[in-house]
């Protein structure tokens, strides 16, 4: 069997596929919170609440609607954006005037309440979405085995993550948001309607962490924990690649999920602190993160 | 001129009000233990000890800390690991686990400092989480059981700590020690630099001040005392688990100042008293905790900013107490 610096080649290229798709997940959260940061100026503490939020409503479609996995892609996004603007419109639009910290807490207080209703109806355990028919089985690529699924999640996330990205940099109203983000008033006076544009940012990030929640369903169990445990690691990317550049959240969201990964393969043990430990060492050496633009 | 020495006269008056009120609270605490169950008030007084200190950074230096668990939880582990593995006496073992919290305090805090506002919550939450993984995985912590059965110990080789009531006149007298010390950090020549980096930081950089090294010392000393009060708890209960390291612990004291209010003396007291209460009430309910914290998030931070102690300071004793700086 071939070998890669003493590990076996369908064990390491193994690893480093789950890297890439927690990466892809990774990407996928932070270019949300990063999107909503640019304009809110508010860390949404709630994003993994969200993102479990959309996996669990893919799952209640299908358990008790019988509405599968394609329907549930468009249908779940849809209501966790419109939930993400119902929030905005009822709570954050009256924090954006202080102190950004309040915004914090306000979402980490919502994401509290998301999760344990979602622990008070369904317990801790996690429950299976099985793999949509198209994608079950998986292809012999020659060198190794890829599960169909997961090759769809990492294209799909590449997908949204272009996407989102020429949305921001390449449309007219990525322009607009582009601009409001530098200096609202401004914008205001030229008559766009920058309140709108808040509710319709926050809904949009909303929609993609929805999205990403039920991507991940077939991978990951749906659970009311999954989201927690994703958060905080999201958290450390987005001090990673700084939140100055969309583009430099979704390189960063790859590379950390790539890391994690290749610690697997050398050292196990460590694979939950890496991400933390490349936290730590960009902060000694570059304080404003890999693509930070701030003070 | 009669206008000040009324507002000087108010000012006294509001600060007679605030000491009795001090002295009443101590003699109630020192009366609690003959009405209400000794642990809870024990319970009590270490999570209020763990607020204040939490509030010297949040409140009195404008730093959120995320990641305060950390330290809390991470001084239990010491103080119960000397205990159990070493035979160390109690009053050594709290010292260790307040040492070793000092110590994670500087690490944490000489990364988090590189960065401002929500970057610094964000790094202060990773940081623990990663001291939570740490926590998981290293043999002395022993999992998912946590150490269990440490035992309480002589004090100084003499007080029985397996007592309740020297156990909780310990307890009370380490509280009343902490929140003297947050007291005077507070009310010096430093508290006073820092509540200036709190309130415009580039002022204070272009007063002279070395801003980073203010912020360092402080978050060293709140990580410190809330190691204190995570020791005193392991000693108390005689157990310490991983519940004390979780993110949801960092966000639960929080909470507390939040709900007591932040900048107060007194809030985070109020707060830890009314938490853990309400804790113990819904223990029993069968109605989910996590929702009732986040509930009382969102709506304190709706609608409630300043928190009880702090709204009522603004309704009745400001215009006594803040009025000096304002109109006179």
């Amino acid at each position: 069997m071939t070998m890669i610096f003493g590990i076996p080649v369908q064990a390491f290229l193994g690893q480093l596929l789950v890297g890439l798709i927690n990466g892809s997940f990774y990407a996928m959260l932070s270019l949300g919170l990063a999107v909503i940061f640019g304009l809110l100026r508010i860390i949404n503490f709630a994003h993994g609440a969200l993102y479990m939020l959309g996996a669990f409503i893919g799952y209640l479609l299908l358990v008790h609607l019988g509405i599968g996995y394609w329907p549930a892609l468009v249908l779940v996004p849809l209501a966790v954006g419109l939930f993400g603007i119902v929030v905005e419109r009822l709570a954050l639009s009256r924090l954006y005037r202080i102190d950004p910290l309040y915004g914090l807490l306000f979402t980490f207080g919502l994401a509290l309440v998301i999760e344990g209703v979602f622990r008070f109806y369904y317990g801790v355990s996690g429950n299976p979405y099985a793999v949509p028919p198209l994608l079950a089985g998986g292809t012999n690529l020659g060198f190794m085995f890829l599960p169909n699924y997961r090759g769809w999640v990492v294209v799909a996330s590449l997908i949204v993550c272009i996407g989102t990205w020429l949305l921001i940099e390449k449309t007219r109203l990525g322009s607009y948001l582009r601009a409001a983000t530098e200096n609202p008033e401004l914008v205001q006076a030229f008559g766009v309607n920058v309140p709108l544009l808040l509710t319709l940012t926050y809904g949009l990030g909303a929609a993609l962490a929805g999205l990403a929640g039920i991507l991940a369903a077939p991978v990951y169990q749906v659970s009311p924990l999954m989201g927690s445990d994703l958060i905080i690691v999201v958290f450390a990317v987005v001090v990673v690649g700084g939140m100055g550049s969309i583009l430099g959240a979704i390189v960063t969201g790859y590379m950390l999920g790539l890391a994690e990964g290749l610690t697997k393969v050398f050292y196990p043990e460590a694979s939950n602190l890496v991400v933390f430990v490349i936290m730590a060492i960009v902060l000694l050496l570059r304080p404003a993160g890999l693509f930070g633009r701030d003070a | 001129m009669s206008e000040a020495t009324l507002h000087a006269e108010r000012a006294a008056a509001s600060l007679r009000l605030e000491r009795g009120l001090v002295v009443l609270a101590i003699l109630a605490l020192i009366a609690a233990p003959f009405f209400v169950y000794p642990i809870f008030v024990m319970k009590m007084l270490c999570f209020a000890l763990f607020a204040c200190a939490f509030n010297l950074l949040l409140g009195y230096t404008g730093l959120l800390s995320f990641g305060h668990a950390a330290f809390f939880g991470g001084a239990a582990y010491f103080c119960a690991y000397a205990v159990k593995a070493w035979g160390w006496p109690p009053e050594a073992a709290i010292l260790l686990g307040t040492v070793g919290a000092a110590g994670m305090g500087l690490v944490v805090g000489f990364l988090a400092i590189r960065r401002q506002g929500i970057y610094f919550s964000m790094i202060t939450l990773a940081m623990a989480q990663m001291f939570y993984f740490f926590c998981v995985q290293a043999p002395f912590t022993e999992g998912e059981d946590g150490i269990q059965g440490v035992a309480r110990g002589h004090l100084f080789g003499v007080v029985d700590l397996s007592i309740a009531m020297n156990m909780y006149f310990f307890v009370l007298a380490v509280f009343l020690i902490g929140i003297f010390a947050i007291w005077r950090i507070v009310n010096s020549p430093f508290g006073m630099i820092l509540r200036s980096i709190r309130e415009n930081e580039n002022r204070a950089i272009s007063l002279g001040y070395s801003v980073d090294r203010y912020k360092l010392v402080a978050f060293v000393m709140s990580a410190a005392l809330a190691g204190l009060a995570g020791a005193l708890k392991a000693i108390v209960f005689q157990f310490a688990t991983l519940t004390d390291v979780t993110w949801q612990m960092s966000g639960e004291v929080i909470l507390m100042t939040l709900l007591g209010g932040i900048g107060t003396m007194v809030g985070p007291v109020v707060g830890a008293g009314l938490v853990v209460g309400l804790e113990n009430t819904l223990a029993t309910s069968g109605f989910p905790v996590t929702i009732a914290t986040g509930l009382i998030f969102m709506i304190c931070v709706l609608i409630f900013r300043r928190g009880i102690v702090g709204e009522i300071y603004a309704r009745w004793l400001a215009p006594a107490a803040g009025g000096e700086g304002g109109k006179g």
